[in-house]
């Protein structure tokens, strides 16, 4: 465990493949960021995994974010910003669901924190989480129709 | 509307409504109490007063358009806003910022965070009945103000941070000016905590209110002066140091009480923290240099090269209509805001209009655990714990 106290990057794409060689789809390393691309079943798995992996220990969720790639499927790219405080390190878990099937498993048993994030990118993308417990919208009122910040949807909104 | 089911028949409780419109919610924040009493049962808020779609807004301008927008979001921090969000297209494009400008960032924005800390004790202390900081703090703030003013010809919407850079060279007259703000400025700290620290009503309605233990904090994604009065000595400046903050000398304080007190605590040390910081600026910061990277087709060039020369002007041209293109990827970037973790995460497609802009915005977060500090408390400690998360709702709605 002392070996990856200050562990690279590197060493924690190793970490993960050592634990589940399918959770790492694919590692990105670009502008000295790292960024695992996990596919949507495991993606519970592997962030409950990077918190809880006393090597690893990325206790903080920092961000959860959506990036639309109409009209490239798998539309919806989700992005989760994680960072380990003790170790002073961050990494990127990204995973992508289709326009038809736009659901992923929310990270609120895992992070509570995940609650409010992932309430926004429901409420601006349309983007459900099975397993939230409040998933409704957040910043738009209620009655609002339709996901703003999807590509598609015009940036001076509709009447 | 938001509402919340609430029991019925003997044990009925009451639900009131506080906001979006309430001197203390610091702005449109609704927060739905169901009380027993004056005791708080629950708390649900409800958020999105102050959306106006900046984060879509970005996405239809081009990256440098997209400055002004960012100074709208936290606007006590404006200056932290546009030094994120620079950081993150700097990153994209892979330019280096020059030191001179690094120094002077560093600079502006403990200028600003100091501000900010103001206006959060000025109106914290007014909120527990304290009126005459309120003034004090903001008459500091004013000086602030004046100095961003002489810089950027702005108070408070500088935009002063640009890609790159800076907008404009520091005027003539810039040191005396501030060093005259850093002389004056500990002796005023002081008096703040003269009014505050020991007062029996200060530390009567602050101390024990509002308490969270440091796990609760993290699972729920707190960061900032928050999580550091709970022992967590997390500080992006120190653990992820951008902007040259590596070659400052600073303290980042902590407390381990966890409540509002200790939040107060740690935020009037901030301030002598970044008092000490804009000293170090000071002197580093040379009368000579350059503000910005040298990066033809994306800086645009000085105005004197652009009228006589024709590569100049065309760079200029085509900046100025077209934008310039990072090439396609995403950065994260992640700075100390006085509030705690700021971050801005660009996708780019290689086109000169971003493709998603996401500000990670640390009101948003901290704002989450505030039902879990409430929930059990009093009305009055209600109004404590909104002002000790120190929320800002730009930035919570953007």
């Amino acid at each position: 465990m002392t070996q990856l106290a200050n562990a690279g990057a590197g060493a924690v794409v190793e970490q993960l493949r050592n634990w589940n060689a399918q959770a790492v789809a694919q590692a990105v390393d670009y502008r000295g960021e790292t960024t695992i691309v996990v596919p949507r079943e495991l993606l519970r798995a592997t962030a409950q995994r990077c918190k809880e992996d006393p090597a690893l220990n990325f206790n903080l969720l920092s961000d959860a974010t959506c990036v639309d790639r109409f009209p490239v499927e798998p539309r919806f790219e989700l992005n989760y910003h994680l960072v380990s405080i003790p170790r002073s390190a961050r990494i990127r878990l990204r995973t992508s669901v289709s326009a038809e099937h736009p659901v992923v498993d929310s990270l609120c048993p895992v992070w509570p924190g995940a609650n409010w994030l992932e309430r926004e990118i429901f409420d601006l993308f349309g983007v459900r989480f099975a397993g939230h417990p409040d998933l409704r919208r957040i910043l738009l009122p209620e009655e609002f129709e339709g996901a703003p910040l999807r590509r598609d949807f015009p940036v001076e909104g509709k009447r | 509307m938001t509402t919340i089911e609430t029991a019925i028949g003997t044990a009925k409780t009451m639900v009131l409504n506080m906001g979006p419109q309430h001197p203390s919610t610091h702005g449109v924040l609704r927060v739905l109490l169901e009380l027993d009493g004056e005791n708080v049962l629950r708390a649900v808020p409800d958020l999105g007063y102050l959306h106006t779609g900046i984060e879509k807004s970005c996405e239809d301008k081009t990256y440098s358009q997209a400055i002004t927008l960012t100074d709208r979001m936290d606007y006590l921090n404006p200056l932290g806003n546009n030094l994120v969000y620079c950081l993150a297209v700097e990153k994209l494009l892979g330019l280096e910022v020059p030191k001179r400008a690094q120094y002077i960032r560093v600079m502006m924005v403990e200028l600003q965070r100091i501000s900010s800390h103001l206006v959060w004790l000025g109106t914290h202390a007014l909120d527990m009945g304290a009126m005459s900081v309120m003034l004090y703090c903001f008459r500091e703030r004013e000086e602030i103000l004046k100095i961003f003013e002489r810089f950027a010809g702005q108070r408070m919407m500088t935009s002063y941070i640009r890609i790159g850079g800076l907008a404009l060279q520091p005027p003539a007259g810039w040191r005396e000016q501030v060093k005259r703000f850093l002389d004056m400025m500990p002796a005023r700290v002081d008096d703040y905590e003269a009014l505050l620290t020991e007062n029996r009503i200060w530390q009567g309605r602050l101390k024990g209110v509002g308490y969270l233990q440091p796990e609760v904090l993290i699972a729920y994604g707190t960061t900032g002066p928050g999580l550091r009065a709970a022992g967590v000595a997390f500080d992006n400046r120190k653990a992820f140091p951008y902007s040259s903050y590596e070659e400052f000398a600073f303290e980042v304080p902590t407390r381990t009480e966890s409540d509002c007190y200790a939040r107060y605590l740690v935020r009037v040390a901030e301030i002598r923290e970044s008092i000490k910081i804009v000293r170090q600026a000071m002197e580093k910061i040379t009368d000579e240099g350059p503000i910005k990277a040298d990066a033809p087709g994306i800086i645009p060039p000085q105005r004197e090269k652009m009228k006589t020369e024709m590569e100049a002007l065309i760079y200029h041209f085509k900046i100025f209509t077209e934008g310039f293109s990072p090439p396609p990827g995403e950065a994260f970037v992640a700075v100390e805001s006085p509030r705690g973790e700021l971050g801005c995460f660009i996708a780019s497609d290689g086109s000169p209009k971003p493709l998603r802009v996401h500000f990670r915005s640390p009101s948003f977060v901290n704002l989450q655990a505030l039902p879990k500090m409430v929930e059990g408390q009093l009305i009055a400690d209600t109004v404590a714990c909104i002002g000790t998360i120190d929320i800002v709702l730009g930035e919570v709605d953007r």
